[in-house]
């Protein structure tokens, strides 16, 4: 909402603030200033100077040495070379740094020796054309020919320069969204006396309008109060020039005197008002009703609309001529020829102007009002007000009478008034007549022996005694709140386990040299593809309005947000990269959804350059042993189109499949294209179900250990899980510590076969003899040739 | 005999003068020390001395050896200290060359700036809540006393699963939830992903967090909202930091209030980062609706709380002077290694 602060004049006189400290207190009391601008002039820093001495320039036969009164601090001295000047006149002065138009700048400087700081102006300095200002002569300084404050700004003064603040109006205050709305605030703010001047409609034309015209509301749930009145003898024309002014500076395009007017009352009132054109209603006649399937509209902008039995319609006798509250037809407009005016004021259903306004991709300051709620009794005093500014314009001559059709019910919530509980819930010492004396600035009734508040109608906001509380605390300033620490009883908070958990994996890798990363939670479907996912991961759940294709459907598997970020880092030259995501996965249980799908989160892994396949396993291995996760195991990965068949791991805890680990397929590779990558996935919810045990402590044992190394040739097909298997299973509980330290293949080994080397390390409660680890030691190897057919090299 | 004696003694004495090294050390020890030293010589002569005088000369000797021994020792300790010294002159590297790191990760930024956070809260006794990206209609705006075709939901562009499963825009439906489950004293944050059909430019994003906070209990004021929300920015931007509460409208509020940090690069006397006001705003935050306590199963008329939603996009540009919320997204390693 943009307020031309004039218009403020018009309601309540505030003196000595500037707009700085207009803003300022208005933002703190609840209206948020957004800005403020200067519009309507080139011209800056020019004030209203009073002369107090005048002196002959030595230098010079026809200058003159000035000093003059500009209201701030001592006189300054200024040479003019006018001649028609004189001691005690009050003259525009450009001080130093004024701007005049055509990008002059006034700057102090020296005129044949002497000082100079500014320059008093002509009326054609200014830019003003000749007898346009009283006083203006065409040889000479404009001279004023009335008082106005020394200082001021002489632009704003004459109404040629306009101060606009635009303010953010919450949802909550459509009263607000009006000149009269913020005149209220202001006054309540500033604590000055407001009022609005009386309106008076003579209605010279005489005659009733109900004799003339005729208003039916079928749709009374949708249009509590339809109101018109009538005026006839128009005569179309541009507005006065001050009704001009404040339009442009509200931000309302000047159309006609008539059209003009109904927006300077939805300005002034913040009620809509539409202007029909009598002889264009068939029947002379105003029905309100929903529109039948297959009715159509051209609305003022030319648009043609197809119309459905949800949305309010204005009708005559019968087509639609308006679609209610949001915008006009063509068919009834204003134009140049009209003679007789049919001004709407009405109420209509909020919810309604909102979905028709959507529907049909319309929004116009009328239907942004009706959205938020407007106050029913709005509607006659508004009505009143364009009659009288027609009056005024000498527009038209209006006919007695109105019609007034009021189905409205709002009645305004009675609460009651405890001052102490306003104390206790602001935590605030606010005494009752403040209280009191808030309320009545902002014109909230209260009855002191009822202990009772009243609101006015046009406060549907305030429900209740909370509502009452902002009221107060905002007028007495939220600055003056003291700050309290939270009392009462003692709770513990900090995290839960699983939070804490969720801290020691994403410890564990970062200290692993591993990145977090964040991903958007919804992809492209297309990403599929791109992974050659298979069916399971394609049930994603779809957004019904997707800003893109490429943010059309919920993730099912965080890897696609992998791959992107790594494909991005790879094309950026990055050379190595080892990346984390806790990504949270959507997986419907039914579509269409019926009620919420599960989220899930995976910890996934990514990385290429400096990594192969044991470095990510690694990686994964010691977060698993970090968080103190036992019995992990790995074996070759079921079929999964986005791995590599042959370096790919599934990963499993207890025997139950967490995840998967390995090189990404050379296929999936390509469609990112970027060279080899890993990824790892694990599910999070599982891993934190076997993640945290405390460990138990094992004393440190006080006897040597005996090691043992063994290179044994066995077939290329044998898995390390199994070899180790096997040593374990003989060596019993006595081995320590297995390390496989060197696996080869080549020159001396047979085709087919690979040499694998172990140490181990075996330890009892005792020191181990000779004969009994040799005894062991026999047992491994004998298993070794037995299950696996190795040859001990 | 005893004039031999003083002149190996005054020979040694030249000799071990002039020995530098460890081995000119040795050549002298041998050659007056050694089985076919001089001293040893003269010792092996004293058989021909009478009796009186070979305890005379027997002392002298054992004299010149001692000091001659004691001239070694000293002077190789002297060499010693020498040669290490020109050992460790010899050993020098250029320290300015690369360390060889253990290369560690990060966190993400915002998941830094989100631990210090929940850090500040979790030190004054929240717990954190979590909720579903994916919520109902009802949770997200019904309970929250934002109907359907309220206007606040247009200030909040929502994308749709179905009519009544949305992503969520906004943390606040984890209020309901915690509410629902939990009885009071309440003390809670609840960080979170939300969503709104926002096109992606420098300072809009599809995905973003908030951290939703909610106090409830006996006797709560908005005194001590102001008083908790005081903490935590001084927490977070340290102990001069000021707070300034505007009034201002959530329908799940009441009173609400916006709430602006005294800009932390110019202290609050007006700079290019708070274009010139000297606050930035960082939250929203009021006191829990009537209507909203009652949804969550609270008596109203018993209890009373304070609610406060942040930004964390928001407050980790401002901590990090980042300029573009698209970064955060993007995850350039050259931009994740910053932080």
């Amino acid at each position: 909402m943009k307020l031309p602060l004039s218009w403020l004049n018009d309601y309540l006189k505030l003196e000595n603030v500037s707009v700085k400290e207009y803003c300022d207190a208005m933002t703190l009391s609840g209206s948020k200033v957004e800005g403020w601008a200067s519009e309507g002039s080139e011209v800056e820093g020019v004030v209203f100077g009073r002369i107090l001495t005048k002196t002959r320039h030595t230098n010079s036969d026809h200058m003159w040495i000035t000093t003059v009164d500009i209201g701030a601090g001592e006189p300054v001295q200024i040479v003019t070379g006018a001649q028609n000047i004189e001691v005690g006149q009050l003259v525009p002065v450009a001080t130093n740094g004024a701007k005049l138009p055509g990008g002059v700048t006034i700057k102090s400087g020296k005129l044949r020796g002497e000082v100079s700081n500014g320059m008093l102006c002509s009326h054609y300095e200014l830019g003003f054309e000749d007898g346009v200002i009283p006083g203006s002569d065409p040889n000479g300084i404009l001279i004023f020919q009335r008082e106005y404050p020394i200082g001021a700004d002489v632009m704003e003064a004459l109404g040629e320069k306009e101060t606009v603040v635009e303010f953010e109006i919450t949802p909550n205050r459509p009263d607000c969204l009006s000149v009269i709305g913020l005149a209220r605030e202001t006054a309540a703010t500033f604590n000055v006396p407001f009022a609005i001047p009386p309106v008076e409609v003579k209605a010279e034309a005489g005659g009733d309008i109900n004799d003339i015209a005729k208003v039916t509301v079928e749709a009374p749930d949708l249009c509590p109060r339809y109101a018109c009145r009538l005026v006839q003898d128009i005569k179309i024309g541009p507005s006065p020039a001050w009704m001009q002014k404040r339009l442009k500076a509200a931000g309302v395009r000047p159309i006609s005197n008539i059209v003009d007017i109904t927006n300077y009352v939805m300005l002034e009132y913040g009620q809509p008002m539409h202007a029909f054109d009598l002889n264009f209603l068939e029947g002379r006649e105003i029905v309100v009703r929903r529109a039948r399937n297959g009715e159509e509209i051209v609305t003022l902008d030319g648009q043609p609309h197809a119309l459905d039995d949800t949305m309010l319609m204005i009708c005559d006798g019968k087509k639609p001529v308006c679609v209610a509250g949001v915008m006009g037809g063509a068919n009834s407009e204003i134009k140049d020829d009209t003679g007789a005016v049919l001004f709407e004021c009405a109420n209509f259903l909020r919810g309604s102007v909102r979905t028709t306004a959507r529907k049909l991709g319309l929004r116009t300051e009328s239907s942004s009002r009706y959205e938020k709620g407007l106050d029913p009794n709005m509607v006659v005093k508004a009505l009143d007000r364009a009659c009288q500014l027609v009056e005024e314009l000498g527009a038209g001559r209006v006919v007695g009478g109105m019609i007034d059709v009021d189905n409205s019910c709002h009645t305004p919530a009675v609460i009651p008034f405890r001052p102490e509980n306003i104390r206790a819930f602001i935590g605030a010492d606010i005494d009752d007549a403040f209280m009191l004396d808030a309320l009545r600035r902002l014109d909230i009734a209260v009855d002191t022996d009822k202990m009772e508040i009243y609101p006015p109608t046009y406060r549907m906001d305030i429900e209740c005694e909370a509502d009452i509380a902002e009221e107060v605390v905002r007028l007495y300033g939220y600055d003056k709140v003291p700050s309290t620490l939270v009392s009462g009883e003692a709770v513990s908070g900090g995290l839960n386990k699983e939070q804490k958990l969720r801290g020691r994996i994403k410890s564990s890798l970062v200290g692993q040299g591993y990145y977090e990363i964040m991903t958007y939670s919804f992809t492209s479907p297309r990403t599929l593809d791109m992974i050659n996912a298979g069916e399971e991961l394609r049930n994603n759940i779809r957004i019904l309005n997707p800003l893109g294709e490429d943010t059309s459907v919920m993730r099912t598997t965080p890897v696609t947000g992998m791959l992107e970020v790594l494909a991005r880092n790879y094309n950026h030259k990055n050379k190595n990269a080892r990346l984390f995501e806790i990504a949270t996965v959507y997986i419907a249980r039914e579509l269409p959804l019926t009620r919420l799908p599960k989220e899930k989160d995976i910890i996934t892994l990514g990385g290429y350059g400096d990594m192969d396949f044991y470095d990510i396993k690694g990686a994964v291995e010691e977060l698993f042993a970090s968080l103190g996760v036992t019995n992990v195991t790995f074996d070759t990965a079921e079929a999964n189109p986005i791995y590599h068949p042959g370096k790919s791991a599934d990963i499993f805890i207890n025997k139950k499949k967490v995840g998967t680990v390995g090189e990404v397929h050379p296929d999936v590779c390509g469609n990112y294209d970027i060279g080899e990558t890993y990824l790892a996935e694990v599910d999070l919810d599982y891993l934190l179900k076997c993640a945290g045990r405390d460990p138990v402590y094992k004393p440190l044992s006080r006897f040597p250990s005996v090691t043992r190394d063994l290179a044994m040739l066995v077939d290329d097909g044998v898995k390390a899980a199994d070899i180790e298997g096997a040593i374990r299973r003989a060596a019993g509980n006595l081995l320590e510590e297995l390390e496989l330290f060197d696996v080869y293949k080549g020159s001396q080994i047979p085709e087919g076969k690979k040499s694998v080397a172990y140490s181990a390390t075996f330890r009892a409660d005792k020191t181990l003899k000779e004969e009994e680890v040799n005894k062991l030691w026999n047992k491994v190897l004998k298993n070794l040739e037995h299950s696996l057919g190795a040859v001990l090299r | 005999m005893k004039e031999q004696l003083e002149k190996i003694r005054q020979a040694a004495a030249d000799a071990l003068e002039a020995a530098e090294t460890g081995e000119a050390l040795e050549a002298a020890r041998v050659r007056f020390l050694g089985k076919k030293g001089e001293l040893t010589a003269v010792l092996r002569g004293m058989g021909a001395l009478s009796p009186e005088e070979r305890p005379v000369i027997g002392q002298l000797a054992n004299e010149v050896r001692a000091f001659v021994e004691s001239k070694i020792e000293e002077k190789r300790a002297v060499a010693a200290a020498k040669e290490r010294e020109a050992r460790l002159q010899n050993e020098v590297i250029d320290v300015t060359m690369p360390g060889r790191r253990r290369a560690a990760g990060r966190l993400h930024p915002l998941n830094q700036v989100l631990n210090e956070i929940t850090d500040i809260f979790t030190g004054m006794g929240f717990f954190v809540a979590e909720g579903p990206d994916i919520e109902t209609d009802y949770y997200n705006f019904e309970a929250l006393n934002i109907p359907a075709d309220h206007p606040a939901r247009d200030t909040q562009d929502t994308f749709y699963i179905t009519d009544s499963i949305i992503l969520r825009t906004q943390t606040s439906p984890v209020q309901i939830r915690v509410m629902e489950q939990t009885k009071p004293p309440i003390r809670m944050i609840a960080p979170g992903r939300v969503f709104r059909s926002d096109a992606v430019d420098a300072t809009h994003s599809p995905v973003f967090h908030q951290i939703e906070g909610l106090v409830i209990d006996k006797g709560i004021t908005m005194a001590d909202l102001k008083g908790t929300l005081e903490a935590v920015v001084k927490g977070l931007y340290g102990p001069d930091a000021k707070i300034r509460l505007r009034p201002h409208h959530f329908n799940f509020t009441e009173p609400s209030a916006e709430v602006d940090v005294s800009c932390f690069a110019c202290g609050g006397k007006g700079c290019a980062m708070c274009k010139g006001e000297g606050w930035i705003e960082i939250l929203g935050a009021g006191m829990v609706h009537p209507k909203v306590l009652r949804v969550g199963g609270i008596d109203p008329e018993v209890y009373s709380g304070f609610a406060f939603g942040l930004g964390l996009e928001r407050i980790a540009m401002f901590k990090y002077g980042i300029d573009d919320l698209r970064l955060f997204f993007e995850n350039d390693l050259r931009f994740l290694r910053q932080f």
